[in-house]
């Protein structure tokens, strides 16, 4: 306990330093805004941000502060189109608008929006606090890990992300084999050969996860913008004067703290992440409510409830991205390309060489909380205004800014054409419903995942029964296995709500 | 009956069995581990090669792609995008920043005046943003311009 303590101050001593702090208030902003605006969400905000940070000539910690602050921000700012435009901005914020809409169109806009404010700072608070307590553990857990078992873990964060975030198993499968077989193009990292370069310079080296990420999650949004013409982006609903329900938000609490308690969990669970908190934590409460909660018609814990889950999962998804370097949602494999790309390797052994980063970004997790809540109550007037820019102006300047972005790290238009074309792929997949996030996940860990199967192979003289060695190994497989298989038993009775429609 | 998710599990599992026959062809050099380096390519592509199949075989219900004139428009934002990605370098950021952008505008919105401003508007705005406020190196203007 005092081990946690004397951490956490060093944590606070690095990110309380003015310029962190101004950095962490910087990135709230940037955040909330970039949450906010339809077609921006976390996954994508800080993926098309990521390129540009890297070119400020920031320090790996005041990166990473900037860019958390950024990530819980988009979380915050989730909402507000989610509760103001019936749009979510990424999978998890889905469960927001079922009774957050229903709330805005019954004149009752400004105590969604400071209802779910003070859920999400509940969410966000547990689980960092969770964070601080299990990371370490984990981390300790973690350093038994041979090649085996990581082979084995990350079948597990692609089974299971494939198989609970998806509706068909397939699909889900086949984007991660894309994502992975992504992976393998370039130079062999054990013979140093060149693979599936088909002769070309500029395959050498492979492709870049970032070039893939801003293509898939940005420029594809904006063919989707194209297409539907930008409608269904206009503010439907009046936000009158915004006052604090004090009632309400007294009468949610202990269905706040639940709904962490249900989205910390599911975060922690590699892959499943975020999704499956705020639908949990929604399930769960409605279920505790019954008939009479009036889930669905726009009830404040109907709010409450996904949007502490949904929180708290985000804080619960950062456990196995920072001890065991697999992420538990979208956005955190897009936090795990920004930690690969400052050239920090999450895994036990972060928590041991590099504890001002651990403890440094733990800190301003908890600083970004408290700004956030600040900023986001008085403040969400000016928000809302900001959403309301037009998609036509909103959507190039996103394309402008990918480029730039792009541009300014690899400084060829090699990479840019790739990022067209992962814009185009992230199109028609989206499109032919199979996901995308499986695909950048694939990317991240392919080259990880051959490495420990190979090294697995190397310790045991190329014995394939060695996967199955240790207890864990095996638990995780048999785990994978089951997490693949079971959604298409339980799909017929665990169907995902569908948006409200007007 | 042809569907979108047969003709994708179809061109899936010609692809996928394209890379799994480039994987045999991948080069081992003296310093080969058990694995080696086509094995595991060779178990990815089996499996996307199996998800193909699987698509063609139970596919999901049609979805709703757009009509033929918004296909169209896609495509020109796709171009523009391409061509921005050549000309990025040679040309400075302002002028083909200015057009592209003008140009995704009038996609997403067809309004002709709104769409010049904007792109006029976001090219010498963001430009600013990222060369004086972010200190990026961007060129703004091409050389026969600048001299």
């Amino acid at each position: 306990m005092t081990d946690l303590f004397a951490n956490l101050s060093m944590g606070f001593g690095i990110a309380l330093s003015p310029y962190t702090l101004m950095l962490a208030v910087i990135g709230c902003m940037i955040g909330t805004i970039v949450g906010a605006l339809p077609g921006l969400g976390p996954s994508n905000g800080v993926a098309i941000l990521i390129p540009i940070t890297f070119t400020l000539g920031l320090d790996a910690t005041e990166a990473l502060v900037l860019m958390t602050a950024v990530y819980y921000g988009a979380m915050y700012g989730g909402r507000i189109s989610s509760i103001l435009l019936n749009i979510p901005g990424d999978e998890p914020a889905l469960m927001t608008t079922l009774d957050g809409y229903p709330m805005a169109k019954n004149g009752r806009a400004g105590d969604a929006l400071v209802i779910s404010g003070v859920a999400s700072f509940v969410g966000a608070l547990l689980a960092t606090i969770g964070l601080m307590i299990f990371a370490p553990m984990l981390s300790r857990v973690a350093y038994s890990f041979g090649p085996a078992e990581y082979f084995a873990l990350y079948l597990l964060a692609f089974s299971t992300l494939g198989g609970i975030a998806s509706n068909n198993q397939a699909k889900a499968a086949l984007a991660s084999c894309i994502g992975i077989g992504i992976a393998t193009i370039g130079l062999d990292n054990n013979s140093g050969m060149p693979r599936f370069t088909g002769g070309n310079l500029h395959l050498m080296d492979g492709i870049d996860f970032l070039v893939a990420i801003v293509g898939l999650f940005a420029i594809a949004e904006v063919f989707f913008f194209v297409e539907s013409h930008g409608k269904g982006t206009a503010l439907g609903v009046k936000l009158e004067k915004v006052t604090v329900p004090v009632r309400d938000i007294v009468k949610s609490g202990w269905c706040m703290v639940r709904a962490s308690g249900v989205g910390f969990v599911a975060g922690i669970l590699p892959g499943a992440g975020a999704s499956l908190g705020s639908f949990l934590s929604y399930m769960s409460e409605k279920a505790i409510a019954g008939k009479k909660g009036g889930f669905g018609t726009g009830v404040p814990k109907g709010v409450a409830a996904p949007e502490a889950g949904n929180n708290a999962a985000a804080g619960g998804a950062l456990i196995p991205m920072l001890t065991l370097g697999v992420p538990g949602s979208g956005t955190t494999a897009v936090l795990l390309a920004l930690l690969m790309t400052l050239n920090i390797t999450p895994g036990p052994t972060l928590f041991t060489d590099r504890p001002e980063v651990v403890w440094g970004l733990i800190a301003s997790l908890l600083i970004a909380n408290v700004v956030l809540l600040l900023m986001n109550v008085p403040l969400v007037k000016i928000f809302v205004k900001i959403l309301q820019v037009p998609p036509a102006i909103l959507m190039p300047g996103v394309t402008m800014v990918s480029f730039v972005g792009i541009y300014s790290l690899t400084g060829s238009y090699f990479d840019l054409l790739l990022m067209v074309g992962f814009g185009i792929m992230g199109y028609v997949f989206r499109k032919l419903d199979i996901p995308t996030v499986p695909i950048i996940l694939g990317i991240l860990l392919g080259g990880s995942m051959e490495n420990k199967l190979r090294d697995a192979m190397v310790l045991s003289g190329g014995d394939w029964t060695y996967l199955f060695s240790s207890t864990i190994s095996t638990s995780l497989i048999v785990a994978a296995v089951l997490g693949f298989i079971a959604p298409i038993f339980l799909r017929r009775y665990l169907t995902k709500p569908q948006r409200v429609s007007d | 009956m042809a569907s979108s998710d047969r003709i994708f599990g179809l061109v899936t599992v010609g692809v996928a069995l394209a890379y799994v026959a480039s994987a045999t062809q991948v080069q081992t050099s003296f310093l080969a581990d058990p694995v080696g380096p086509k094995a595991f390519p060779m178990i990815v592509g089996s499996i996307a090669a199996l998800c193909g199949a699987v698509m063609v075989l139970r596919p999901d219900a049609e979805p709703d792609w757009p009509e033929l004139r918004t296909l169209g428009a896609i495509l020109v934002s796709v171009i523009a995008l391409v061509i921005y990605a050549y000309t990025l370098k040679p040309l400075g950021f302002l002028l083909p920043t200015a057009v592209v952008a003008g140009l995704l505008s009038y996609q997403i919105d067809p309004r002709g005046l709104r769409a010049i401003l904007s792109g006029i508007g976001l090219s010498v705005s963001l430009f600013v943003l990222f060369r004086f406020v972010l200190d990026l190196s961007l060129v703004g203007l091409p050389k026969f311009i600048t001299g």
